[in-house]
């Protein structure tokens, strides 16, 4: 999968839990999911684990804990799908 | 003893706990009980010459039992200390989603039993569904609620 594929994807998963969807025009790779896209914390959460079953990918605690933005994001699932 | 050292761990005092006593707690679920009482302030308003429980205290009481009580239990058990070792006033606790649907009215004096499932607790997050029964067994309400719960000074 390729890191545009990933980033896209990573769109889909985030949109439904954006409450001001204008806020997704300027969606990019240094995008900050809770900064520019105003999630709250527990749905990133839920975002996390819509990402675990969309890559069947597992993240740690310590991964979770770094994925602040997009670019976080695709770092960590990069990752894990080399495994 | 146990379901006691929770119920005293809990940040609510009177008037806003809402939770009298705890019949199961386990990883994967707890339930209890909490009777509303005849005298209540919020009866004097809710409604006026007619007083009925409102459905916020319905969920409230849900999440008091159902995921808050179960919350400081996996959080003990995560950090696999004792509840007496768990200091509860260093929890950060917050609701963050409640989608609940009503069936039957709860009048002043009665008692409600709360089941709760837990769905997941992942990252901090716990998500359960629970539901609420009358004294007759009938549904009160059922949903889906949500909390954050994690120790202060584990970021």
């Amino acid at each position: 999968m390729t890191r545009e594929e990933i980033i896209t994807k990573l769109k889909a998963i985030a949109t439904p839990y954006v409450l001001n969807k204008s806020l997704l025009d300027a969606y990019n790779e240094n995008t900050d999911f809770i900064k520019d896209l105003e999630i709250n914390s527990a749905n990133l959460v839920d975002i996390i684990l819509d990402v675990e079953d969309e890559f069947g990918i597992e993240v740690n605690d310590q991964a979770m804990d770094g994925m602040l933005t997009v670019n976080d994001a695709v770092a960590v699932i990069q990752k894990e799908l080399s495994k | 003893m146990l379901h006691q050292e929770i119920i005293e761990q809990l940040p609510y005092s009177e008037p806003f706990l809402f939770v009298d006593e705890l019949f199961h707690v386990a990883h994967d679920g707890v339930s209890g009980v909490y009777t509303f009482p005849k005298e209540a302030y919020f009866y004097q308003g809710h409604f006026k010459n007619h007083p009925v429980t409102p459905g916020v205290l319905l969920t409230e009481c849900m999440a008091q039992i159902g995921v808050v009580c179960l919350g400081i239990y996996l959080v003990a058990e995560n950090k696999q200390t004792s509840l007496e070792g768990l200091d509860t006033n260093m929890l950060q606790i917050a609701l963050s989603s409640s989608d609940v649907q009503y069936f039957a009215p709860v009048f002043p004096g009665e008692q409600v039993r709360v089941v709760s499932k837990k769905i997941y607790f992942r990252f901090h997050k716990l998500k359960c569904e629970v539901s609420m029964y009358n004294s007759q067994n009938k549904v009160v309400c059922h949903g889906t609620i949500a909390g954050m719960i994690k120790p202060r000074n584990d970021e």
